[in-house]
């Protein structure tokens, strides 16, 4: 499949879904052609103008829905993605008719709408839908082992060892009380990568970091395919799934927004 | 000469609390065993949900709430403060966990059991006259129910104090004491993923509608006659 970089479609998966229009005609911007007249600048239909609504859409995961296999199943995608992503989607797009948020872009939306913990309605099915697609491109087929270069000399950096920062890892991801996520981000005040889990669909967006790698460990991501086994799910996921492409691309773009450190220049 | 030997409190205190720590046993929890086969309540619930859901998600509470209670016993003996505050969200959850379930076990039973008849008695009664009908209930649970975020549960509770029937839900796997001692938990339906996935995929409302047809009210009406007595 020729799939594409997704580096810029997931912060924003706005489009153009519908919009109420009649066909504009020449006569809409006639002026009038006497010039003791009174001319509008603007069309004479302008309140009956057409209106774009613009709601946000399904992103495709960047593989084939397959492409996981055998550590997902296409089955847990297509029902994960094609079911349960969607419907935050379609939920979404519903409460945003009569919201004040319409018209933010997702990341803007999370922050706002987590209102420091006390969530507003449509924190959940926003902050789910950033977090899912944030998910699916944390992964690739083929993905996992050891990243290299910057990313592998930052995580070494900040957990000790490339092993330490799996083990913290795992070990967040199996003391999750209930449904919840683990993170791998990048503090801005302290400028390191961390891991933490969160509760339902909290993400380290709400506290104003940056995440580089997400897992889903509520029970619907892993239970068709490992049970309640959430060890051998996360073990494969960092073993096999992680995308270690997405990651250096999301320091790259993290890189930006925080100082790592004196850039090294070549000599000479 | 005599010696005397002179035993100070500490002394006797030191002496005798071994002596009485050898007889004072820890009381863990088991896990309780289902009164049906794990097939019996099909098609509402499948045969693998109940089994995953009895062998290892419950017993995973079970040895874990145990586990806990050790970790107390032993912390709270030494006067460590700081780790028996800190052990308080594992034994809230697998406690929590331990006694959710027992309590869902019993509020299931096969269709030829009482699964899915309507309550008799008193608390036929106190339905119809706190929620209009039975339908009415139910729909007020499953609303409730696929309206909950990520995990927890979905209950009727008796409000001890006010006299009332009540819906109430708790996130994850806190008990419904946890939102006032005067809830007694009557029925209560557990809306994790792991209830239902394997079968209902992410259509948690389904699930709700289908596990009525399993579910029987004799545990039920035994707590609310016993509470109104």
């Amino acid at each position: 499949m020729g799939s594409q970089v997704v580096m810029a479609s997931n912060w924003c998966g706005c489009g153009v879904v519908s919009s109420n229009s009649r066909k504009m005609s020449a006569n809409d911007f006639k002026l009038s052609s006497s010039p003791f007249k009174f001319s509008k600048p603007y069309p004479r239909s302008a309140r009956s103008a057409y209106r774009v609504t613009a709601y946000y859409g399904l992103t495709t995961p960047p593989y084939e829905l397959d492409a996981l296999e055998p550590y997902m199943s296409k089955r847990t995608v297509e029902i994960h993605w094609g079911q349960a992503h969607n419907e935050h989607v379609e939920k979404l797009n519903k409460i945003l008719k009569n919201s004040t948020f319409y018209g933010h872009t997702l990341e803007e939306m999370v922050k706002a709408t987590y209102n420091n913990g006390n969530p507003l309605v449509e924190f959940n099915d926003a902050s789910s839908l950033w977090s899912h697609d944030f998910f699916w491109e944390s992964m690739q087929p083929k993905g996992g082992s050891i990243p290299r270069g910057g990313v592998l000399n930052q995580i070494e950096k900040d957990f000790e060892s490339f092993t330490n920062f799996k083990d913290e890892f795992a070990n967040a991801a199996l003391s999750i009380f209930g449904s919840g996520w683990v993170w791998l981000y990048l503090k801005r005040n302290e400028k390191k990568l961390v891991v933490a889990k969160t509760q339902n669909a909290v993400s380290p967006l709400v506290w104003g970091d940056i995440p580089i790698i997400g897992l889903d460990m509520w029970e619907h991501a892993y239970y068709l395919d490992y049970k309640d086994d959430r060890l051998a799910y996360v073990n494969n996921f960092l073993d096999h799934l992680v995308s270690w492409h997405s990651v250096m691309v999301r320091m790259m773009r993290a890189e930006a927004f925080v100082n790592l450190g004196e850039p090294k220049i070549p000599e000479g | 000469m005599a010696v005397r030997f002179v035993a100070s409190r500490k002394t006797l205190a030191q002496t005798l609390t071994p002596a009485l720590r050898h007889y004072r046993s820890l009381t863990t929890v088991t896990l309780p065993d289902l009164p049906y086969d794990y097939g019996a309540l099909e098609p509402a619930i499948s045969g693998e949900i109940m089994r995953l859901h009895h062998q290892k998600h419950h017993q995973t509470y079970v040895t874990n709430y145990n586990k806990a209670l050790e970790q107390l016993e032993s912390a709270v003996s030494k006067g460590d403060a700081p780790a028996v505050v800190q052990l308080q969200s594992a034994l809230k959850f697998n406690g929590g966990g331990h006694v959710n379930h027992s309590i869902f076990w019993q509020n299931l039973k096969p269709v030829g059991e009482g699964g899915g008849d309507s309550p008799h008695g008193e608390l036929g009664w106190a339905i119809d006259k706190d929620f209009g009908s039975m339908e009415a209930l139910v729909k007020k649970m499953n609303s409730e129910g696929a309206a909950l975020q990520g995990s927890g549960w979905v209950w009727l509770a008796l409000d001890k104090e006010q006299k009332i029937l009540k819906v109430e839900t708790t996130p994850n796997q806190d008990a419904l004491v946890t939102k006032g001692a005067h809830l007694v938990p009557l029925l209560g339906i557990d809306v994790w993923e792991h209830a239902y996935y394997l079968q209902y995929k992410n259509v948690r409302p389904d699930y709700l509608t289908n596990i009525w047809k399993v579910i029987s009210w004799k545990y039920a009406g035994e707590v609310f006659d016993k509470e109104c007595a």
